[in-house]
């Protein structure tokens, strides 16, 4: 042989290398690409409870949403009996998931006997549909129920990038103008009151200002999970205006049934619901944390089951180092006793909120406390949309 | 701001649509395996952002 055709019988043995390579990794991104794709278009079925009385869009309140994949579905709860109008979210952050879960048993098992409640399940869609880039989260998990288990989203603490992009150098709060880490341009929770010509993220807190103001909402919750590490846990973040509100419920709350603290909102700490809401409406604005180990930085893996147990040694370990804010051991922290958490602490604050306000009362029913959570688990109180009538299903 | 943000994005996806032509040229004319391997690696999150998967 020689060494031309010593040089042609390499180039094309590269070729074939080459090629080898590329179909590898051609597989791969056809893989991952229709997982990834999966997952953001997959459909969460909601059974409306009976109380439900009619399902809008957040484009009805402001039209700066219409159209974008954060035009959420907004379920009303109508009495139709004088009283107050309690307006929960869940979903601002949807990797905390006890915060989307616990509205969602509302939604599906909630009737209201005096007031209005409403009801959002996934108040940043967008940031639903897309899990951390380069965390390898999964992409979503499963709540056992009898007739089988029901599929959510995991989805990530800010919008999908591919919905909102690109993130500045520095992000500068509006109307602040104080400055935040650049990603948290896309953080539902650090774009509070938003504005109608901002961005999406932006665009969608203004459509739930509007909501609120519109709806005179008196009272708004914001769900949430923090990391052990994080001390803001086990609590309710509250604006000035709902002290009284959130002091009884966290006294009858650790008296009857858990320990639960309250905290105030930093006046000076902008972008939050529990501070923007409250400025910005006549609505008393609360934030509620329940723990979640699966956000600690200290955490072994990144699985669906430690998602849904709470049980991590490594977390455990940061804990016997004194790191955490929170106790933890290997029990962990079941999503069912966080779900319970928020569940009773909604209930408990619609009842301190009717011994405050007897005038203007809030009474709700079949929604279950914090101690029937944890013995049916959170599967118990979902519904079998096949079972349903296809009327009385929407999806999320 | 909204017409600035889409101005910016499109460039974006130009950027991105670059990048992928310049690794997927590299990756041709280069001649160790390990470099080829690692020029696929790099190229996948580009080729998933230009498809708007990820
Ligand atoms: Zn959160």
């Amino acid at each position: 042989m020689n060494d031309q055709q010593g040089a042609a019988a390499t180039g094309s043995n590269a070729m074939i290398r080459k090629l080898v390579f590329s179909s590898l990794g051609l597989a791969l991104l056809i893989s991952s690409g229709i997982s990834f794709h999966r997952s953001r278009h997959r459909a969460e079925a909601v059974v409306l409870s009976e109380g439900v009385t009619e399902v809008r869009r957040l484009s009805d309140y402001h039209d700066c949403v219409a159209g974008s994949v954060n035009d959420c579905n907004v379920y009303i709860i109508d009495s139709g009996k004088p009283g107050a109008t309690m307006f929960i979210m869940g979903g601002s952050h949807p990797e905390e998931p006890a915060g989307r879960l616990a509205a969602w048993l509302l939604a599906e098992n909630a009737v209201m006997e005096e007031g209005r409640l409403i009801l959002v399940l996934s108040a940043n869609r967008s940031a639903s549909t897309v899990t951390r880039v380069g965390g390898a989260y999964p992409p979503d998990f499963t709540i056992p129920t009898s007739w089988g288990g029901q599929l959510f989203r995991l989805g990530d603490r800010w919008s999908n990038p591919l919905d909102q992009w690109p993130d500045p150098e520095v992000y500068i709060h509006y109307p602040s103008r104080q400055n935040l880490a650049y990603v948290d341009i896309r953080n539902l929770n650090r774009t509070w009151p938003g504005r109608a010509n901002g961005t999406l993220t932006e665009r969608t807190c203004y459509a739930f200002m509007e909501l609120i103001r519109q709806e005179k909402v008196d009272i708004f919750i914001d769900l949430h999970e923090a990391e052990l590490q994080y001390p803001v846990i086990n609590t309710i973040v509250m604006h000035e205006r709902g002290e009284e509100l959130a002091t009884f419920t966290s006294m009858m709350l650790s008296d009857m049934e858990f320990n639960i603290g309250t905290e105030n909102s930093p006046k000076n700490l902008h972008g939050l619901s529990h501070r923007e809401v409250g400025d910005n409406s006549d609505a008393i604005s609360l934030l509620f944390e329940a723990p979640e180990p699966f956000l600690d930085a200290t955490r072994g893996r990144t699985t669906r089951e430690q998602l849904l147990t709470g049980i991590d040694e490594f977390v455990v370990k940061a804990g016997e180092h004194g790191l955490l804010f929170e106790r933890i051991d290997e029990n962990g922290w079941p999503i069912d006793v966080r779900v319970g958490r928020h569940t009773s602490t909604i209930l408990m604050t619609m009842e301190m909120w009717t011994e405050l306000n007897p005038d203007r009362p809030l009474a709700c029913r079949s929604v279950p406390r914090y101690a029937d959570v944890i013995r049916n688990g959170t599967g118990h109180y979902l519904r079998d949309p096949a079972g349903a009538d296809p009327g009385r299903v929407v999806y999320e | 701001m909204g017409i600035l943000m889409t101005i910016i994005t499109v460039i974006y996806y130009l950027l991105i649509a670059a990048v992928c032509l310049i690794l997927i040229t590299n990756l041709i004319r280069e001649r160790k395996w390990e470099k080829e391997i690692l020029y696929i690696v790099v190229l996948m999150p580009f080729l998933l952002r230009l498809l708007r998967l990820k």
